[in-house]
């Protein structure tokens, strides 16, 4: 089956197509700061993509998903603290590390609905977040420098700004193209159908919490990815990436593009992140803007940008 | 005789001060058609809820094909071959009506930890899905959301769903609340046709449909069964026209 | 002994300006079934308010006035200009909006008043300590907190319990739908409750200034406290609320007081110093984890609406 060719295909397409030719921008223009800007956009895009798995697909509205990029940045932090410098080991301890958090708290969490699944993820956040502040041996409140990148045995250099960037688009797409699959498998039209109607995937014979669990901690995983990314970006993890305003950043990211909508995050963390990042260069208050226009696009703009699209095409 | 297919033993279920059941027994047998009257309010959908258990009984056991179920979770139930259809629609509402039930037959296969393949696209889900779609009448409108069929489809759809779990005991609560004339006709019609390979445990208002149909009926009052029998029996039954075929008028087509 | 004495008063201090903060987000959420995450932003410009207005009036008791005042205004106005529409939405679309206005707060009082904070400094006549009990002296000034919070909650109590507003306050919390067959300006009542909300939040937000200093960001932490406790203690019930805010209150101080102590006595030094300030951080969030791990409906479950 062709994809449609719709706005939101189309907004997709070219979103992908200039994410892609952007180093060659950067080279030809000598423009570095667009390409870093763009990399830090494309790990939340890939953190906001993961959270929409649970969000979107799964109607799992987790107010602590930024603890797993604490968690993913502090795995590969604390081993090269320790001396491991290889992303071979690094980088699955991330993903094992968050994983296994995802598993903990999700079967915790998962007892729960609604407002209280909310607040006890949003409390497993903060709880963590309290005990990397605790990690005196690394930094503590003050976060720990990641001197050295990962290194992957002279496959990637990730100190080089160009092959970096190429590294986290590369998660960015295998990530989508992941949540794609899932989303489509037999697995995912039953996390959906349990968004849709608990009761009745029960009593057609689903254990409907065993699959939302699974899916919790395939996108808390992804986003330990994520969190390992960021961590070799700015060169430093701390106890603030966990705290709970920056998973509202990305429930923001996540509602902002389209909730439900596979590219919806990327153009979420897009939007968000590149209007930040534009206002406080005229502006060093770039929340008097921001913050409205969040408003005025939950007053008007219902379902993200996707959304928005998505009801162009049909008029 | 052989154990019954399903057998419900001093079954009890309290909602603060209301016995919605009450010290209720019961045996289903296979091949029956059985069906559960009873005025508004008389505890049948939440007999039936029990019996697939989205709500768990204070007392009393259930037993189901040899075994006892009573405190198994609904999604194990279903497996073991119970399926109900719900009084109030209960589908999921912004899937197309083939994935509605192509979902039950992937239920049904029982492997559903596949997170790669493209489950829209298996050949043998569909079919069966579509085979079930067909059998209820709604072949033409598999591919419309639910949230767009009318209600006498979604009905329809109930049916189609619990069908495609292939059950052993196929339990519908009020299949034709709601339903015109035609539409109820039709219903009747498939029913007839289904009760040649399934038993039946049906709920319903519609007193014509339940003579016609049923081999065996039980009535319910007040979460108590007053009387079991075959239709004529029922018919003749002192206790059950003063209890219920009296005001039988004043209780038809109720949701 | 005597130290513990003054940590339950802390405690209870604590919990009595939670109570403030979490009696709004209750009401709010009860009533208009609406998440208010900028509540935390009203908690921090009624520090700010009554920093400014004390500054200019020169008198500490006018100057708070003016700030409750000002707070309640500004809920007034956020309401009716804003939050209204978002009533009956999806609770997301809230949470997006009102963290929208959390950016928005904090960046307007960056460029009013500076990054730096604010002091409050506090009058003479509240400086003093007091004796409560031989040989126990207490602040004055959070004696007064104590008599003040305590004030507003038996006011809350009697408007909640006696009049026909809070009548139409609690049938709105148990049955929304209710209250718009009885023909209320439902409208009205909902910004009243709103503004109510607010100038609660302002209120413990200006009394907690002297205390700690008047920042940006100070209503983000103790909003999710305040969470916390309308989860524990019910959604919509004040009463839940007052409970659990002084159980948290003192939980959380007597946490982060004892903990330490208690801790070095099991552990090596070096990992108790680095150990405790963590747990008793996570204390609370611990306590309502497990709460609704147990409990997860809450401990007092709100009847099914
Ligand atoms: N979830 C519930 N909470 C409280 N009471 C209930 C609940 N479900 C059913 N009841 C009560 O149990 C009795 C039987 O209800 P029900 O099983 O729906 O009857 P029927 O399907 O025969 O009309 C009624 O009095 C009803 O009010
Ligand atoms: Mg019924």
């Amino acid at each position: 089956m062709m994809p449609k060719l719709n706005a939101s295909n189309a907004v997709a397409a070219l979103m992908c197509a200039a994410l892609i030719l952007l180093p060659v921008y950067s080279a030809a223009t000598g423009n570095i700061f667009i390409l870093t800007l763009f990399t830090r956009i494309t790990i939340y895009a890939l953190a906001a993509a993961s959270l929409n798995l649970i969000m979107g697909y799964g109607g799992m509205m987790s107010f602590g998903h930024a603890a797993y990029l604490g968690i993913g940045g502090y795995a590969v932090g604390i081993l090269a603290a320790e001396g491991i410098g290889s992303g071979f080991i690094q980088w699955p301890v991330a993903l094992a590390v968050s994983a296994l958090f995802a598993l903990l708290i999700g079967s915790l969490s998962l007892r729960t609905r609604g407002v209280y699944f909310i607040m006890i993820t949003l409390a497993f956040a903060q709880m963590a977040y309290y005990v990397a502040s605790a990690l005196s041996r690394y930094g503590g409140d003050d976060g720990l420098t990641v001197y050295k990148r990962s290194d992957f045995a002279g496959l990637i250099n990730l100190s080089d700004r160009t092959q970096f960037y190429y590294l986290c688009l590369a998660c960015l797409f295998g990530g989508l193209y992941l949540i794609w699959r899932i989303v489509n498998s037999r697995f995912g039209l039953v996390v959906q159908g349990v968004r849709s109607n608990e009761q009745r995937m029960q009593a057609i014979g689903f254990h409907a919490n065993r699959y939302r669990l699974v899916c919790f901690v395939i996108a808390g995983t992804i986003c330990g990815l994520a969190g390992a990314l960021l961590a070799n970006n700015t060169d430093f993890v701390s106890p603030a990436v966990m705290y709970w305003t920056r998973s509202g950043d990305l429930m923001v990211m996540v509602i902002l593009g389209g909730m439900g909508s596979l590219f919806g995050p990327v153009v979420g963390a897009i939007v968000y992140l590149l209007l930040e990042e534009l206002l406080s260069q005229f502006t060093e208050y770039s929340g008097l803007i921001l913050g409205p226009v969040l408003l005025l696009i939950v007053l008007f703009a219902r379902g993200g940008i996707m959304g928005l699209l998505g009801r162009m095409r049909r008029g | 005789m052989a154990e019954a297919l399903l057998r419900v033993d001093n079954l009890v279920r309290r909602y603060g001060g209301i016995t919605a059941t009450d010290n209720l027994s019961m045996e289903v047998v296979a091949g029956e058609l059985h069906a559960i009257i009873g005025p508004n309010g008389a505890g049948k959908t939440t007999l039936i809820s029990q019996l697939t258990g989205q709500v768990m009984p204070n007392s009393g056991t259930i037993r189901f094909a040899g075994r006892d179920v009573t405190g198994l979770p609904s999604y194990k139930r279903s497996r073991l071959g119970l399926a109900r259809s719900f009084q109030i629609t209960s589908l999921l509402k912004d899937f197309s009506a083939i994935d509605n039930v192509a979902l039950a037959a992937q239920a049904h296969d029982g492997h559903s930890f596949r997170f790669w393949g493209n489950a829209r696209k298996e050949r043998q889900l569909r079919a069966t899905a579509r085979a079930a779609l067909e059998r209820v009448g709604l072949g033409k409108r598999a591919d419309i959301v639910v949230s767009q069929l009318s209600h006498g489809e979604q009905r329809e759809l109930e049916l189609a769903v619990a069908l495609a779990t292939k059950p052993q005991l196929l339990l519908l609560d009020e299949p034709m609340a709601g339903l015109g004339v035609t539409e109820s006709a039709r219903m009747v019609a498939l029913l007839k046709e289904l009760r040649k390979e399934v038993t039946i445990v049906l709920v319903e208002h519609d007193m014509e449909a339940v003579f016609a149909l049923a081999d065996r009926i039980t009535v319910l009052v007040y979460g108590r069964v007053i009387a079991c029998d075959v239709p004529d029996a029922i018919r003749k039954d002192e206790e059950v026209k003063r209890a219920y075929l009296g005001e039988q008028h004043a209780v038809t087509r109720h949701g | 002994m005597y130290l513990v004495v003054e940590q339950l008063l802390n405690g209870l201090q604590f919990g009595l300006l939670l109570f403030l903060l979490a009696a709004g987000l209750t009401l709010v959420f009860g009533i208009m079934d609406f998440v208010n995450l900028a509540h935390g932003s009203l908690y921090m410009m009624g520090a700010y308010f009554a920093a400014t207005f004390v500054a200019w009036t020169g008198s500490f008791v006018l100057g708070a006035l003016m700030a409750l005042g000002a707070t309640l205004l500004l809920g007034i106005v956020l309401e009716y200009v804003a939050l209204r529409h978002l009533y009956g939405r999806d609770h997301l679309d809230q949470v997006l909006a009102t963290f929208g206005l959390i950016l928005f707060f904090n960046d307007a009082v960056r460029l009013i008043w500076g990054p730096a904070g604010l002091a409050l400094p506090l009058p003479a006549w509240l400086t003093v300590p007091v004796q409560i009990i031989p040989g126990v002296y207490y602040p004055a000034y959070r004696l007064m907190i104590i008599a003040v919070a305590l004030a507003v909650a038996a006011m809350l109590y009697l408007v909640v319990m006696r009049t026909r507003v809070g009548m139409l306050i609690r049938a709105g919390a148990s049955n929304r739908e209710m209250i718009g067959a009885l023909g209320i300006n439902i409208k009205l009542l909902f910004t009243l409750v709103f503004g109510l909300g607010a100038a609660l939040a302002g209120l413990a937000g200006l009394m907690q200034a002297p205390i700690l200093t008047v920042q940006i960001g100070m209503g983000e932490n103790i909003l999710i406290l305040a969470f916390v406790i309308i989860v524990i203690g019910g959604i919509g019930s004040i009463r839940g609320a007052f409970m659990a805010a002084i159980f948290v209150g003192i939980i959380d101080t007597m946490g982060r007081a004892f903990l330490p102590d208690l801790l070095r006595k099991v552990l090596s030094g070096a990992a108790a110093s680095t150990a405790a300030p963590a747990l008793s951080s996570m204390l609370i969030y611990l306590l309502m984890a497990i709460i609704l791990v147990l409990r997860p409906e809450g401990l007092f479950p709100a009847a099914k609406r």
